[in-house]
């Protein structure tokens, strides 16, 4: 019972703190509208981060292969993801892109199908250009995507036009002088059954197809500054453990008629619940305020008390670790930022090294950012049963550990 | 009078250091008594203070309060005793009520009777129209008078007070002693440490004093004033800076004085009794025609015991 009144007391306090509620809520909710804002996501719409992508098309080709590219960019299965729009000539598309109004242009040159079926000799000049804007780097990668896929897809129908022209030939079915023709309907045929669906799914198969599993920029940063920050408030709360030996209403605990592992399981409780209450704020918020859509609200729940158990040891061992209330606050600072970079909070990790990936482990960022990027992709709490059990498993050593050193450092003598 | 504390041969040396913090301290406390131990900074008394609180565990001797070890019955000594630590232990950021109703939960404090001890402190300590706002809103002197109020919300037996005056103006350091002096008065016994001679002489029964971590004088006022003599000095300040070896010789053959000495346009006396001595020291002057400007009289006080017994005015 006197556990839970230090923790309860301990709660009142640090939410009194005016400086600690603006770094612990305010900052948090900050930096996500930053990144959201430049991410795009804060443009008035409230669905998926790359949807309605401007792009420019000037098909200067008058084969059938341009048309279908071109044709392709329009097709149902790109209508989320793209906004195609036409021009006559490659100058005016290109002010288009240099002008911020489109993410990209795509320029298919005179004679590309000509090109691509053999009937002319195949150049530089015969390759399809992406004028890519530099401001909008991922999207403009999107559109590149669609193109590149666009252009395997015609590659195997020429292949197999020329392997199904050859077979005939070989037969005796056709006579060398129909050759050219059937192996162009043959091509088109293959072309046309790739860009039934297949070809162009490829880019974004999962999105288009599964719009309810869309995932939000949002439900990323939200998340990821909201550990960020809880960084910041576990080491806060290590800090005041320190700070109340110095004004000596440790000293007076003690003094009362209670138990030291009472005081210890009431300051430790005490982090956790500031911890767990920062988070649920903030996960609160960026849905009430921003509609973030975190799914699953059990595993959302269970996430946050996992959350705040691992982060809460890391705190009280920095405490454990640190002979003054500044150091507390130094060294909380210094891991913050790491773990930060380190579990993923500035950017995303997927794309680092296995050994990165392995060694972000050891931060509540990078279970937490993966537990809420699953649980925003629609995951519930049976599948997030590992990140849970990894945060908890984080938390129950660093406890002990932290436990342990707190009794060698004699925090509660005098 | 039963003990209701007794000190044996306490003991605390900290790692490291060359020499105990306390070093074989042993004095009693009665009943119903304020009891001081007065010192210079770091002479061991908050280190005392510590031990008999069991924030500290000593090294050596042990202390019984009520029958109850602080080495091996702890808790049962918690529950007795009431601690004002130096430093002002309370959070600044919650009220002077929240502050409170936290210490009473800490002694096991609750429900109504909890609030009702909470509005009869505020009332001691004369802060009940400022209860609710923030300590951290408050003075130097009203923050000492919540420490005090938190360390007595619980009714404790024995109060431990330490150097509650500390950095305070004049009229705080009058209510404290007030207060301190009213509690006693309604029965509580009080060890109270300080570094203030003229406090250990205003409030306490008994006075123990404590240097260099060891208690080299316990006794009344009376009893540690003796060990000093029975003697007061007389100090006249007279116009003529030149006639002072005249009149310091001529006073010397007063009866009742022991010595006389000059110094620039003082001089001054050593008599059995300042009273009895001073109309004939007067008279001797004025036959001379020596004009006196100013007399004060001293008493023998603990700031003379301690330069006596230490040969240190109490506070270098």
């Amino acid at each position: 019972m006197k556990a839970l009144q230090i923790a309860f007391k301990d709660l009142t306090v640090l939410f009194r703190d005016r400086t600690a509620l603006l770094l612990m809520l305010g900052a948090p909710l900050i930096l996500t509208v930053g990144l959201a804002l430049i991410s795009g996501r804060m443009s008035g719409s409230s669905g998926p981060a790359f949807q309605n992508l401007p792009v420019v098309i000037v098909n200067l080709d008058q084969g059938v292969v341009g048309g279908q590219l071109a044709d392709a960019f329009s097709s149902d299965e790109l209508d989320d993801l793209l906004n195609p729009q036409t021009a006559e000539d490659a100058a005016a598309a290109r002010a288009l892109v240099n002008d911020d109004k489109v993410v990209a242009a795509v320029i298919i040159p005179a004679g590309f199908t000509d090109a691509v079926t053999g009937a002319k000799e195949s150049g530089a000049a015969d390759r399809i250009e992406i004028y890519a804007n530099p401001n909008r780097e991922i999207s403009s990668q999107i559109v590149t995507a669609v193109v590149e896929s666009f252009v395997q897809q015609v590659e195997l129908a020429r292949v197999s036009g020329q392997v199904a022209v050859e077979q005939l030939l070989a037969a005796g079915l056709i006579n060398p002088q129909e050759a050219a023709a059937v192996g162009m309907r043959v091509a088109e045929r293959s072309v046309s059954a790739q860009n039934s669906g297949a070809a162009i799914r490829l880019v974004s198969a999962e999105k288009s197809t599964e719009p309810e599993q869309d995932f939000d920029m949002m439900g990323y940063f939200a998340p990821s500054m909201a550990i960020l920050f809880l960084m910041y408030t576990v080491a806060l709360g290590g800090r005041n453990l320190l700070a109340e030996k110095e004004t000596g209403t440790l000293g007076r605990l003690v003094s009362a008629p209670i138990s030291e592992t009472a005081i210890l399981g009431g300051k430790l409780l005490g982090i956790f619940l500031v911890a767990t209450a920062q988070m649920s704020i903030l996960i609160l918020a960026n849905a009430l305020l921003f509609g973030v859509k975190f799914g699953d609200p059990l595993g959302v729940a269970v996430l946050i008390l996992a959350l705040a158990a691992a982060a809460s040891g890391w705190g009280i061992l920095v405490a454990a670790i640190a002979r003054t209330p500044g150091q507390v606050s130094t060294i909380g600072m210094a891991l913050m930022l790491t773990f930060g970079v380190l579990g993923g909070s500035f950017i995303p990790i997927n794309n680092m090294p296995a050994w990165f990936n392995l060694v972000s482990k050891i931060t509540p960022n990078a279970w937490g950012i993966e537990g809420f990027i699953a649980l925003g992709y629609g995951d519930t709490l049976p599948q997030l049963a590992g990140t849970v059990a990894g945060l908890f498993g984080m938390a129950a050593v660093l406890f002990i550990v932290s436990v342990t050193l707190l009794r060698r450092k004699n925090l509660m003598q005098g | 009078m039963a003990l209701i504390l007794e000190v044996q041969d306490l003991v605390k040396q900290y790692p490291g250091a060359a020499e105990p913090a306390v070093n074989g301290v042993s004095f009693g406390i009665r009943r119903g008594e304020v009891f001081s131990l007065l010192g210079p900074n770091g002479a061991g008394k908050t280190t005392t203070i510590g031990m008999l609180s069991c924030l500290l565990k000593p090294t050596g001797g042990d202390a019984i309060v009520d029958g109850h070890s602080v080495r091996t019955d702890p808790e049962a000594v918690k529950r007795l005793i009431g601690i004002v630590p130096q430093d002002i232990a309370l959070y600044p950021s919650l009220s002077a009520r929240e502050n409170l109703r936290f210490w009473g939960w800490m002694y096991g404090l609750g429900g109504k009777d909890l609030a009702r001890r909470i509005d009869a402190i505020l009332e001691t300590v004369g802060l009940t129209d400022r209860g609710n706002d923030r300590v951290d809103s408050y003075s130097g002197g009203m923050k000492r008078r919540i420490n005090i109020a938190a360390g007595l919300l619980h009714e404790p037996k024995l109060v431990f007070l330490d150097e509650p005056t500390v950095g305070i103006d004049p009229q705080s350091r009058r209510n404290i002693l007030e207060m301190v002096k009213a509690l006693n008065a309604q029965g509580m016994t009080v060890l109270y440490t300080t570094h203030y001679m003229e406090e250990a002489q205003e409030l306490s029964q008994r006075i123990g004093i404590i240097d260099n971590g060891k208690l080299i004088a316990l006794g009344t006022l009376d009893e540690l004033t003796r060990l000093v003599g029975r003697q007061d000095e007389i100090e006249l300040k007279i116009a003529s800076e030149h006639a002072g070896p005249e009149l310091a010789e001529a006073l010397g053959k007063v009866k009742g004085v022991r010595s006389a000495r000059s110094e620039d346009h003082t001089v001054r006396l050593v008599a059995d009794d300042a009273n009895a001595s001073l109309p004939e020291v007067i008279g001797v002057a004025n036959a001379r025609g020596i004009k006196v400007i100013g007399i004060d009289v001293r008493e023998p006080n603990l700031e003379a015991v301690f330069l006596h017994l230490t040969g240190r005015a109490l506070r270098d």
